[in-house]
């Protein structure tokens, strides 16, 4: 019918570029004014920033801010103890998750695979407010697990106050936090694979550990690897709200990291430059991975079954 | 190939029901401690179950002010923050979703979006960003900011990518402009996925304790999550520095940080995201599921 034809060809008018326009405008603004606008801002990380000057008007320093950055002893122990946490956390956040996805797998009977499933996804959802309580009711010295390690015979253990113990405790916590919901992802990777591939095994005389080895490991490894690259941006920072909910002086040495340290010195301790000029680094840092990160990501996906 | 309920699949099933245990013990140990009587809480006798049950500490929070102002922010923020985002995500995703034939300025607010999302001020400026706005201690500081949630805008946008062309070519033939197109079309055709993102912004919001914190100086501003932060006060520490406070204020704080009670703040604190967790699972699953096929 000629009607469609012309219509067809003439689908936009020029004039919907601006409703285009007019629909992107106002988004547009809320990211100029809150996610630009603090770009603007990083120029306190070159001055030697005065409230009651502003940006404008406080004295440029150059790169002394940051010469004094290096220099802090403080500021390599706050890194490291970032680093530290957080490379604990990304492995550990794909070991365990993988390790209940497999087991999970196993499980036939259905209502109790779904009932299981419905509370394991619960912590995911809970805020560390809530699970910081939780967690210091369960580890404090007079807490639930001293008392059944005293039970035992065996001493009580300062989860929350000591040095040794306290990274190790922000990792664990956070993994069971974590491992319901981030083993949904891997679940589907194991439902993926070939059940063909799982019959040739049997019929090979394959045990349980070797088909889970020889099939399911391979079968979601190149989806483990694009997880592991996608969450190495991450690998500064160890989470905020959980270690600012858990951590307290006597483990500042240890369990201190990047985002608190930012916090306490740069905005409670009023340094405004400092703590800009840290969390500068730590964007730089955070692009510059999320980019390499991706192009490697990238490369792989070919070979990924997405 | 019948399968053998041997003695691996019972360590199997005695492995998994451990871990999951451990996710439903905690909580259960909270709502024991929230229906005790505090004299019970206070000499640990409290496990699993609670001792001289009583409502005792909602009582108390029934009366609590305090407590009910930072539930009403609370309350306010989410379903503000719920109505922005929804907004802004769906007038964003929308021209973005088509081609840069059809928007010709496709590209340039791709990038900004895309940019904004890998790259941040930090902390520091954008708090000073807040403050310059006259937003310390105002509610809005914890919705504006966050307005533009870009994840969900991305997740939406692939969604209405997915949609087929011949739906929107017929609306146009009626002389349809975009706006019509995409309030009386593409909306309820994507209500999964707006589904999806109004549960991300509703959870976020509820459980963010950081806004409150920095945005806030006083406490009667404080959000539910920033208000219930507040109450573990350290109370070795503030014994340490009470030699001024009067006899009042020491037992107010001494009430502060009382177990009991604070279990049951927690609980009612939690109300809300269990009411409404039957959907989450669902919608949240989708997402993942969904946010790992596209980039």
């Amino acid at each position: 019918m000629m009607q469609s034809k012309t219509a067809k060809k003439r689908s936009w008018f020029s004039k919907d570029q601006l409703f285009f326009l007019a629909m992107v405008i106002p988004g547009t603004i809320f990211l100029l004014i809150f996610s630009y606008g603090p770009m603007f801002g990083l120029l306190m990380a070159f001055q030697d920033y005065v409230p009651a000057k502003g940006v404008f008007g406080s004295d440029f320093v150059g790169l002394d801010n940051f010469k004094y950055l290096l220099n802090l002893p403080d500021i390599w122990e706050v890194t490291y103890n970032t680093v530290f946490i957080a490379v604990g956390k990304i492995i550990l956040n794909t070991i365990i998750p993988i390790i209940f996805a497999i087991l999970l797998n196993e499980i036939r009977i259905k209502w109790m695979k779904k009932t299981m499933q419905t509370i394991v996804y619960l912590p995911y959802f809970l805020s560390w407010v809530i699970l910081g309580s939780v967690v210091m009711n369960l580890f404090s010295l007079d807490g639930t697990v001293n008392q059944i390690l005293q039970n035992l015979g065996l001493s009580s253990v300062n989860f929350l106050g000591s040095n040794q113990v306290f990274p190790h405790l922000l990792i664990w916590t956070d993994v069971w936090k974590g491992f319901g919901y981030n083993s949904i992802i891997f679940l589907a990777a194991i439902t993926s694979i070939d059940p063909g591939l799982y019959e040739a095994a049997t019929m090979d005389g394959a045990s349980w550990f070797q088909k889970v080895r020889y099939v399911t490991l391979p079968g979601i490894m190149p989806f483990i690897l694009l997880l592991t690259i996608l969450a190495l941006p991450g690998i500064l920072s160890a989470g905020f709200d959980q270690v600012y909910n858990l951590y307290s002086p006597p483990v500042y040495q240890s369990g201190d990291v990047l985002d608190t340290y930012i916090y306490r010195i740069g905005l409670l301790g009023r340094d405004y430059s400092l703590g800009t000029a840290i969390g500068l680094i730590r964007s730089i840092v955070g692009l510059v991975l999320i980019v390499v990160s991706n192009r490697i990501a990238e490369k792989k996906t070919n070979r990924v079954m997405f | 190939m019948k399968e053998k309920f041997g003695f691996r699949q019972l360590v199997i099933y005695i492995i998994v029901i451990l871990l999951t245990l451990s996710c439903l013990i905690p909580m259960l140990n909270v709502l024991a401690l929230s229906l005790s009587s505090s004299e019970a809480v206070a000499a640990n006798k409290v496990a699993l179950w609670p001792v001289s049950f009583t409502w005792a500490a909602y009582e108390r929070i029934v009366n609590d002010t305090q407590f009910w102002r930072a539930f009403g922010i609370s309350v306010f923020r989410v379903f503000a923050a719920l109505i922005l985002n929804l907004v802004l995500i769906v007038t964003l995703a929308y021209p973005l979703s088509k081609s840069k034939r059809v928007f010709r300025s496709r590209q340039l607010f791709m990038n900004l979006m895309i940019f904004a999302m890998l790259f941040s001020g930090g902390l520091i400026p954008t708090y000073l960003v807040v403050r310059n706005l006259g937003m310390i201690n105002s509610v809005w500081s914890l919705i504006l900011p966050g307005a533009v949630p870009i994840g969900s805008v991305i997740l939406v946008m692939n969604f209405f990518r997915g949609i087929p062309k011949s739906l929107e070519e017929s609306a146009l033939l009626d002389g349809a402009n975009p706006l019509d197109i995409l309030v009386k079309i593409y909306v309820p055709i994507s209500l999964p996925s707006l589904a999806t993102v109004s549960l991300f912004s509703i959870v976020g919001s509820w459980n963010d304790f950081m806004g409150g914190l920095i945005y806030m100086t006083k406490q009667q501003n404080y959000p539910l999550m920033t208000y219930i932060q507040s109450l573990s006060v350290n109370i070795a520490e503030t014994v340490r520095d009470s030699s001024n406070l009067s006899s009042e204020q020491l037992q107010n704080l001494l009430a502060v940080s009382d177990k009991n009670l604070n279990a049951a703040k927690i609980v009612v604190a939690i109300i809300p995201l269990l009411i409404i967790y039957p959907f989450l699972q669902k919608y949240f699953v989708q997402g993942i599921v969904v946010g790992a096929v596209k980039e």
